[in-house]
């Protein structure tokens, strides 16, 4: 067992030589950024999407610098698990000694990983965290990511405007942080707006039939449905909704986790005129974003989705921020110059971070319309 | 009165799927005394093929449905061939019985997560074509009828099958008693194969009339009914087929009036359980059980 052991150390001693000897010799002009995304585990369809947006952005900026500030990038997988996520902390931090760190995907991962960073001061950018108490870990913790706090109550005021409704039921998943952060942001969003909520229902991750709670919903006559749900539940209720008769006329309202191409897919025909409250919309005619959408398409052959566009946006805005500090080891610099972004032009549009490093930009409110999602308006 | 009556016919439609789908879980312990575990794989699979079908092949519905009906059948007879077969002779047969067919559900799972991926698929749009109907202010779409058609329809031929013909008396036999029907000159394996092959078909068709239903398939879909299908088998009796299927409707019922009253469908799961929990201290045969007279 001993020899054993001491063949194993120095198996390892050897391999840490040889990486060490893959990593290229960095010039002066180079920042290295860790990206960790989820590509294996239950957020790898989020994860994905974020790598190929971050690429993309990394690609270009690289062949645009010419003899410029040069992107690095470091890609590595969080699994889906807070665990892994530690150790690729760790590692970026202390082996591979990054500028910044773009990630992670999950914002439970999110809220064990980024104290890591923030002990010793690192800055990290998150590019999907939507939860609340994100930022709040410390002042080297950013993220491009609007939440549900700021996109609901926009979406109540925006399709009030639009639907004139003045009663609503509110439906909403309460067995998870995403959901029940929008059902308390839609709650307040609704009394700013002297919208009178009839009655809650609530759903579970992983239900299917949501026909007792929607003829519920039925018999209290709302004039539309508010409802915090991630996409799969989401395209479940839309179609039972319609399918048990509720009109049309009846509209339903969601969040971040309606604005997928999987909710006009699964429900179909039902989706037409849902409305939809987002921090991206991929019709934006903003021509960063038409651009990004063209380029992504052309690369990855299939349209891309908000974790791509935010993973992208999230690259330029570090970019930007070590430009700005003239650094590309300075990580307190990058912080400095990070709080110091004001309008920066992006994808998602004019671009700040707010006092408390959360995203601010204006949200978008879309209905679905002839299979695509329409803005409605800013 | 109107909502009530909805949430009825939202109750007897779920539980029509409960019921085939436990059907087919009390035939098999009924004959053999062994819990197939795979069976919710099974379901999965049947549903997924016929998904594959309509969405890949381009086949109607209707041909599609008897065809994954069918292959779910022959996953049965694949399933009895590699996970019971070779335990039978074994004195502890049931126990070994029960963790080889864990093993087989997980086998299932993984094919169909390395063939359909791990995201929910539905059936395409007009795969069939709903009509809904207002009668007396309860609205009624006409693939619920159609499923509650089907699952009808094909426990009513069950119960028939096993009740009057012949095969249906020979595995009535060997459920009784294997070593008297082998006297009788009963193709005992034979007969239990076949038990098999009817008990995966009824859980394949069940699948697929849930995911056109619910139209969200996913690889683990089978594990949301699992243990319900066990609480309905328990609660109507092991090994009673009438018993399965009231006990499919009443789960179905309680589940959605739970729902229903509360709001939430945190409790419903609770509720269902807790009343299966009560008629096993009042009933312990279940509502149809045989009790204990086979034994004896």
């Amino acid at each position: 067992m001993k020899r054993f052991n001491r063949l194993l150390f120095a198996a390892t001693v050897c391999v840490a030589f040889a990486t060490a000897g893959v990593y290229p010799a960095f010039s002066a002009e180079t920042i290295k950024i860790g990206f960790v995304f989820s590509m294996t585990g239950g957020a790898a369809v989020y994860g994905a999407s974020q790598k190929e947006g971050a690429q993309l952005a990394v690609d270009q900026i690289n062949a645009a610098a010419g003899g410029g500030l040069q992107i690095a990038p470091i890609f590595e997988d969080d699994a889906s698990v807070p665990q892994q996520g530690t150790n690729v902390y760790n590692k970026l931090i202390n082996g591979d000694k990054v500028a910044a760190i773009v990630g992670p995907t999950l914002s439970n991962t999110a809220k064990i990983t980024n104290p890591i960073a923030q002990q010793i001061g690192v800055p990290v950018l998150g590019v999907s965290n939507t939860a609340a108490g994100i930022t709040e870990i410390g002042d080297y913790i950013f993220r491009n990511s609007l939440t549900e706090a700021v996109v609901i109550p926009n979406t109540v005021k925006v399709a009030k405007a639009k639907l004139g409704f003045n009663k609503v039921v509110h439906f909403f998943g309460n067995d998870d942080a995403f959901t029940k952060s929008g059902a308390d942001a839609f709650r307040k969003g609704l009394q700013a707006e002297g919208v009178q909520i009839l009655g809650e229902q609530t759903f579970a991750k992983g239900d299917r039939d949501f026909s007792p709670q929607l003829t519920q919903i039925k018999s209290q006559n709302p004039d539309a449905i508010v409802c915090s749900a991630l996409v799969e539940e989401a395209s479940g209720i839309v179609s039972q909704a319609r399918q048990l008769g509720i009109p049309k006329t009846v509209s339903i309202i969601g969040g971040n986790g309606f604005n997928s191409p999987a909710l006009i897919k699964n429900a179909g025909e039902a989706s037409e005129g849902v409305i939809v409250g987002a921090a991206w919309n991929i019709s934006s005619t903003n021509p960063l974003n038409v651009k990004f959408v063209d380029d992504y398409t052309k690369k990855y052959n299939r349209p891309p989705d908000q974790f791509a566009a935010q993973a992208f946006a999230g690259v330029h805005i570090i970019y930007q921020a070590a430009k700005a500090a003239g650094t590309t080891d300075n990580r307190k610099a990058i912080r400095d110059a990070l709080v110091k972004i004001k309008g920066l032009d992006t994808l998602l549009g004019k671009f700040s971070f707010t006092e408390g490093r959360d995203a601010d930009h204006t949200p978008v409110v879309q209905e679905v319309k002839g299979g695509k999602f329409l803005v409605v308006g800013n | 009165m109107n909502l009530l009556a909805q949430q009825l016919v939202n109750g007897l439609f779920i539980g029509s799927v409960y019921g085939l789908f436990a059907v087919g879980y009390t035939l098999v312990f009924g004959v053999l005394d062994i819990l197939n575990l795979a069976h919710a794989a099974v379901f999965t699979l049947g549903g997924l093929v016929a998904l594959w079908l309509v969405q890949a092949a381009g086949v109607s519905i209707w041909l599609a449905f008897p065809l994954a009906t069918l292959f779910a059948g022959l996953l049965g007879l694949l399933l009895n061939q590699v996970a019971f077969v070779p335990l039978r002779k074994r004195a502890d047969s049931q126990f070994s019985g029960l963790i080889s067919s864990i093993a087989m559900a997980i086998v299932f799972e993984a094919v169909a997560l390395g063939l359909f991926g791990a995201r929910s698929v539905r059936f395409p749009q007009g795969t069939v074509s709903v009509h809904i109907w207002h009668v007396a202010g309860v609205t009624i779409t006409s693939l619920q009828v159609g499923i509650v058609l089907v699952a009808t329809l094909l426990m009513l031929v069950l119960t028939f099958f096993i009740q009057r013909t012949r095969t249906g008396k020979a595995i009535r036999t060997v459920a009784e008693n294997e070593r008297a029907a082998m006297l009788l000159g009963i193709n005992v394996n034979g007969i239990i194969a076949f038990t098999f092959f009817i008990s995966s078909s009824l859980g394949g068709a069940a699948g697929i009339l849930y995911g056109l239903y619910f139209d969200a398939l996913a690889p683990d879909m089978g594990r949301s009914i699992e243990l319900k299908g066990l609480a309905v088998i328990i609660l109507g009796g092991m090994g009673s087929i009438p018993g399965a299927i009231l006990g499919g409707l009443a789960f179905g019922l309680s589940e959605v009036l739970t729902v229903a009253i509360s709001g939430t469908s945190n409790l419903r799961d609770a509720v269902a359980f807790t009343v299966l929990f009560a008629i096993l201290l009042i009933r312990p045969s279940g509502l149809l059980g045989r009790g204990k007279t086979r034994e004896a």
